[in-house]
């Protein structure tokens, strides 16, 4: 996988670190499953209004694990670009 | 308008509250100017080493404030080496290239190390492989810091409770028991369920260590400033107690569901990815922590550093609004994650200590 990806940036002519585009893609990653913890929360509280306080709770853990894989794949990524 | 109201305006605040960030950034050479050795206005900005130097653990305690030059607390030196102790303070090897002449050997720090430096002042590798480094780092005295600052505020809302024994709290006990009730009633009892009092002491020490040192981490000048909670080391020997209380408690059923998967032939693919669960659970405590912080300080440094590497005031607006915006992401962060790691702990020990049924 890494050694086509540096032959694909190779053939395009960009130079880098492949440790930057391994952490791109895990923000792609983490925005997709943070999007789909807040969308999913909007339409939970426009269905029970009064669940409010609960289901913010329970959104922001949520979030926060998400961000947290997305983290470990940034540490991945700086010992890769060293 | 009087100038009584024009203070008490709150549109003023905010412009002062700018105009003191922006007129800071205008001598960005004085409080900068220690990170970079003497000659910065010449030297270009190299923004990885000045995050590197923030975010690691330094000989040397770094004390700022606005428009004053940095100055470097020196801390005590303790190196264990074969033929014994040897003490002294870091200030006589803090200057770049200077050697020290100890007890047993010479020594010299090289991108924070202290090194054994030979009688032609060459660095010893050798040699610098048997000298055990036991210093009062940076973040061991933040650690102490912390401890003391723990140990001041909990004996004293603890002697509070036993004053005035059956009365409303007051004052730091009253912003305190929310906190613990919330460990209790949102952590332990529905992890745990009613075996919860044994582990108390630990999830709330866990809880309170880790959001000291987050908050410390965010102030920027001097008692705080420090990345402990950033440290791989010190998480992962938070989540090495996590390993131990977790597996010393176990009870038969953690253990059977281990080493007897249901259909008993599945053993040989079950139990190796169940002793890897064990493992991996503690793992991904230690580096959600490490990870959260150290990126939050490193973003943040980051965007302050976009001034320098972009060479002009003008962009310190963008800057400041950008950093004060994560800063309070950050304070969202600092409690989340002390109460993600909490969380979790229960939630692990509480799988070890279930009752089957």
């Amino acid at each position: 996988m890494t050694g086509m990806i540096g032959t694909l940036a190779q053939a395009a002519g960009v130079h880098g670190n492949i440790g930057a585009l391994s952490a791109g893609l895990a923000a792609i990653g983490a925005g997709i499953g943070i999007g789909q913890i807040g969308g999913k929360a909007v339409e939970a509280i426009a269905r029970q209004p009064e669940a409010i306080s609960k289901i913010q709770t329970n959104m922001i853990i949520a979030a926060a694990l998400v961000e947290g894989v997305a983290l470990f794949a940034v540490v991945v990524a700086a010992f890769l670009s060293n | 308008m009087t100038s009584g109201t024009i203070l008490n305006s709150k549109l003023f605040r905010i412009f002062f509250i700018c105009a003191f960030f922006l007129t800071a950034g205008l001598f960005p050479k004085v409080t900068f100017a220690a990170e970079n050795g003497p000659d910065t206005s010449k030297t270009k900005f190299d923004a990885k080493a000045m995050i590197l130097e923030h975010i690691s653990d330094s000989h040397s305690w770094p004390v700022a404030f606005p428009f004053v030059k940095e100055k470097f607390l020196p801390l005590p030196v303790i190196l264990y080496t074969e033929k014994g102790l040897e003490v002294f303070s870091s200030d006589k090897i803090q200057e770049e290239g200077s050697v020290y002449a100890g007890k047993l050997h010479s020594y010299k720090l090289e991108t924070n190390h202290v090194k054994v430096v030979d009688a032609s002042g060459k660095v010893d590798e050798e040699a610098s492989k048997k000298v055990w480094d036991i210093s009062i780092t940076r973040n061991v005295i933040s650690l102490f810091l912390s401890i003391v600052i723990l140990l001041i505020v909990f004996f004293k809302v603890s002697s509070s409770y036993r004053i005035r024994e059956g009365k409303a709290p007051k004052g730091l006990q009253s912003f305190l028991e929310p906190l613990i009730l919330f460990v209790r009633d949102d952590i332990a009892i529905p992890n745990m369920g009613h075996k919860y009092g044994r582990f108390m002491p630990l999830l709330l020490t866990i809880f309170f260590f880790i959001l000291i040192n987050n908050l410390m981490g965010m102030i920027p000048f001097f008692p705080g400033g420090y990345n402990l909670t950033g440290n791989i080391a010190v998480t992962a020997t938070l989540s090495a107690v996590i390993l131990l209380v977790v597996n010393l408690n176990g009870n038969k059923h953690y253990w059977k569901h281990i080493f007897v998967p249901n259909p008993w032939w599945l053993f040989f693919i079950m139990i190796p990815v169940e002793v890897v669960g064990i493992i991996s659970k503690p793992v991904a405590l230690t580096i959600r922590l490490f990870a959260n912080i150290t990126a939050g300080h490193i973003l943040i440094l980051s965007l302050i550093s976009l001034i320098f590497i972009l060479n002009t005031i003008w962009v310190s607006p963008v800057s400041v609004v950008f950093v004060v915006f994560m800063d309070a992401i950050e304070l969202l962060v600092a409690f989340l994650q002390a109460y993600i790691f909490t969380l979790l702990s229960a939630l692990f020990i509480g799988m070890a200590i279930e009752e089957h049924h």
